[in-house]
């Protein structure tokens, strides 16, 4: 016997499901149009970031020629001095070799124009580098100079000559200057080697990353010479010695809740314990990595205890049953196999610390610094505090550099992550 | 007679004889030693200079030390004699530190030497020290908490010793610059929290209107309806946004997202500022996308199957079930997975720095510009200022009240989900 089902029953499901298959088709596209939003915004961002900083790579340079008299270099008794190239104006052989490209220009005003069209640094490059090759002197030399860096961004396009020119950096007489020099080819983009070998500079043509590189490096060695083994040592302390009870605990809630304080707070604790209390020096790489170090720590036990216990407790039993010691069967045996989690935890930690600035503002890593700092206790800036530094100033040669800094940071820090990703992945297989 | 432990434990015995008890002592005289000397140096200072008050005391000190290192070179005799005196008196006792030390060393490795008898029980005693060592190393995140604590704490109460906590917590007005000036009109900076407050949730609201729906609906299509693939392509991809550092996020908002507001806004004839809450809060809101899309994956596979699968057998549509079933059931671990992420937006500090201005407005008009508590603070401690001045120690009272929020929530959000895991446990 069969159950009938009344017609007016089937008919209100059969309608209902039209509405109801609605409402799935919704749920759906809302879920799929959220994950793209997130994807969209992820390719808008890196996009325009390598759009406007791609270009950082080339810098434009401007071929002049320049005559060195050999009372530039060698003093009295024809050495190579360098108090007398200290004393030569070598900016103003630079200019006089602009000078005899536009002799027409005249007037103070007018021949300053024509003198920024060239780096203010460019002098002093040259400087070095005929201290470095004295057999160049007194002979007629042809030489690639750093133009400044309007003239760079006017040649790169990223200039809106359109509007008045009092409006600009550049006057309609120097955008002259600038095109008869590239119809005669005297201009060419370069590749901006500075850019890798020098620190941070108040001329946007000069500044550098390696200085800001060379703090990162060093501040986060300091953060993994002191994390790792605490970190380490404590998680061991947790999954095997400590006694459940009050004082585990305590301990536990505090490691979760550190792992939750904005960073900013750290940076107030550096400042108000490592620089006033202990007098240590300001904007130093070594305080850096200790700040990062407390922010560190949490995010790297948390990981280091569930690498930990993902070692199965069988390798602890067979060692136990052994007659290995407690602490031997944690040292020599589990630990070897967590290490692979460990590390995985160390590199996503490692990546946080890279990216970090908010708590190296408050211990003075924002200070402009002009040398590549060589030991921990140096004033120095790290790579997200460079680009913060390039982003708040005003030549949009800066913006440029920022975001050609930001490239690189961004892609180290995918690269580690996913390393990080990779590792853990291929040590689950091996579990 | 065969030695109780095995060899490389008398071996590590000795080790930990010889460098741990004179790496400690090390530290610690170093420590007293620099305070004494201080302290035998500006009683020195004092009769030397007998009109001089503390804070011209300390200068002076200051000024000897920088002389002392040959930073800096005066014409004061009485100062350079001092100066002299202090490095010959630093050189001297930096080198009998260092004689003590090795002699410390030395000593006790003799010491552990001695001790290495085969009937010594070698390994429990190194064992013993590395359990020591291990328990104070975990201790270390309580000591991270306390010093947080107190060190907050003590600045902000030197700041409530000027100015009234009550005026602090209820003001409505937010201008700490004026207090630069305090030396010579008399103080009279005004440090209101109220406005600054205010900015900060209305900049945490905006982003969690961002954040929530995309994330939770992200979260809800890869863990219900995602094909395992995409899935295995999304998560990661998302997960870069994570990974992405929150300067990056700043740059954006400061110098691409704010602009682009404002010019819709002018399209629309509305005024937008161009460090407005709306571009910071959005931006932000992008950042904390992938923490609530992860949080809720959780939360949402902690539910178990079981629920799932009664929900489909009864015929519901999947949607259904994801509304009426998957969702109450980890609601309090949602809610706890929200509250995390509005810790998160409080706490966040680049972004706004770059993106948002100085100005303390109190205004919930998301396209003016208003101010946060971190902003404050960075702005408050970034550049020449002078420790003690009200307006530096302001900050650490507007750091007192961050942690206390964030631990607020953190604490919160842990207690939910503790719950629904012990619920379905």
């Amino acid at each position: 016997m069969e159950t009938k089902i009344s017609p007016r029953y089937t008919d209100m499901i059969t309608r209902s499901l039209k509405r109801r298959h609605r409402k799935e088709t919704c749920l759906r596209f809302f879920g799929l149009t959220s994950i793209l939003f997130g994807l969209a915004f992820l390719v808008i961002l890196l996009g325009n970031i390598a759009n406007n900083g791609l270009s950082a790579l080339l810098q434009t340079y401007v071929e002049l020629e320049v005559t060195v008299p050999d009372s530039a270099l060698l003093d009295a008794e024809g050495k190579v001095s360098e108090e007398v190239a200290f004393d030569t104006n070598w900016d103003g052989l630079v200019k006089k070799g602009l000078r005899a490209k536009f002799p027409d220009a005249s007037g103070m005003r007018e021949r300053r124009a024509l003198d920024q069209l060239v780096s203010a640094n460019a002098g002093f490059d040259f400087k070095t580098r005929i201290l470095h090759n004295p057999e160049l002197l007194n002979q007629p030399l042809t030489v690639w100079f750093k133009t400044s860096d309007e003239v760079d961004q006017y040649v790169k396009g990223n200039m809106n000559v359109s509007v008045d020119e009092s409006q600009r950096r550049l006057s309609d007489q120097q955008l002259a200057w600038i095109d008869e020099l590239a119809a005669s080819g005297l201009l060419e983009r370069r590749f901006n080697t500075s850019f890798f070998t020098q620190a941070d500079s108040r001329e946007p043509e000069s500044a550098g990353i390696l200085g800001a590189a060379m703090g990162s490096a060093m501040a986060i060695l300091v953060m993994l010479v002191l994390t790792l083994p605490l970190a380490v040592m404590s998680a061991i302390y947790l999954e095997y010695f400590a006694k459940p009870g009050r004082v585990t605990d305590f301990i536990e809630v505090n490691i979760n809740n550190l792992a939750a304080v904005p960073s900013i707070v750290f940076g107030l604790l550096g400042l108000a314990v490592f620089l006033n209390f202990f007098q240590m020096p300001r904007s130093a790489p070594l305080v850096g990595g200790m700040v990062l170090s407390l922010m560190t720590l949490p995010t790297i036990i948390i990981a280091s205890r569930a690498a930990i216990r993902a070692v199965p407790s069988s390798i602890r039993d067979a060692a136990l049953g052994l007659g290995a010691s407690n602490m031997q069967a944690a040292l020599d045996h589990v630990l070897p196999m967590a290490m692979p989690g460990v590390l995985t935890g160390t590199i996503i930690g490692v990546a946080q610390a890279l990216g970090e600035s908010a708590p190296l503002l408050m211990i003075g890593m924002v200070a402009f610094i002009v040398d590549v700092p060589t030991t921990v206790t140096d004033p120095a800036t790290v790579m997200p505090v460079q680009i913060f530094i390039w982003s708040n100033s005003a030549e949009r040669a800066f913006y440029e550099k920022a975001s050609l800094a930001i490239l690189f940071l961004v892609l180290f820090l995918i690269v580690m992550n996913l390393t990080a990703v990779l590792l853990r992945r291929h040590f689950e297989r091996h579990h | 007679m065969r030695p109780r432990s095995l060899l490389r434990y008398y071996g590590q015995n000795a080790v930990i004889w010889t460098f741990i008890p004179a790496f400690f002592f090390l530290i610690v005289c170093a420590f007293l030693s620099s305070i004494l000397l201080e302290q035998y140096f500006l009683g020195l200072i004092a009769e030397a200079y007998p009109d001089a008050d503390t804070a011209n005391r300390d200068l002076l000190f200051a000024q000897m030390e920088n002389v002392a290192l040959g930073v800096l070179s005066t014409e004061d005799g009485v100062l350079q004699s001092l100066a002299t005196d202090y490095a010959e008196f630093g050189n001297t006792i930096q080198r009998a530190r260092g004689w003590l030390v090795i002699l410390l060393s030395l000593s006790l490795a003799g010491f552990a030497y001695l001790k290495a008898m085969p009937q010594f029980r070698a390994r429990e005693s190194v064992e013993k020290v590395l359990g020591g060592l291990f328990l104070s190393s975990a201790t270390i995140a309580i000591l991270i908490t306390v010093a947080i604590v107190a060190s907050l704490l003590l600045e902000a109460l030197r700041f409530f010793d000027v100015y009234p906590l009550w005026d602090f917590l209820t003001g409505l007005h937010w201008s700490p610059n004026i207090a630069v000036h305090a030396d010579q009109v008399g103080f009279s900076g005004s440090f209101g929290m109220i406005p600054v407050l205010g900015g900060t949730l209305l900049i945490t609201l905006i982003a969690m209107a961002v954040s929530v729906p995309v994330g939770l609906l992200s979260a809800i299509y890869m863990s219900e309806f995602a094909h395992p693939k995409l899935r295995n392509f999304f998560k990661p991809t998302l997960e870069i946004l994570a990974g992405i550092p929150t300067v990056v996020y700043g740059f954006f908002a400061a110098l691409t997202a704010a602009p682009f507001f404002r010019s819709i806004g002018l399209s629309l004839g509305l005024d937008v500022s161009s460090e407005s809450a709306l571009a910071a809060g959005a931006v932000m809101g992008v950042m904390i996308i992938p923490f609530i899309s992860s949080l809720s994956d959780d939360v949402i596979r902690a539910v178990p199957r079981s629920l799932r699968d009664a929900a489909l057998g009864l015929g519901a549509t999947r949607s259904e079930m994801v509304i009426k079933v998957l969702l109450p059931a980890a609601f309090p671990g949602l809610v706890g997975a929200f509250l995390l992420a509005i810790s998160r937006a409080i706490g966040e500090t680049m972004i706004v720095v770059m993106a948002v201005g100085t100005a303390a407005n109190l205004t919930f008009n998301p396209l003016e510009s208003v101010t946060t508590v971190t902003v404050q603070i960075v702005g408050l401690l970034t550049g020449d200022t002078v420790f003690d001045s009200p307006k530096t120690l302001s900050a650490f009272a507007l750091g007192i009240m961050l942690f206390v929020m964030t631990l607020g929530l953190n604490v919160a959000a842990l207690t939910l989900s503790r719950r629904i895991a012990e619920k379905y446990e």
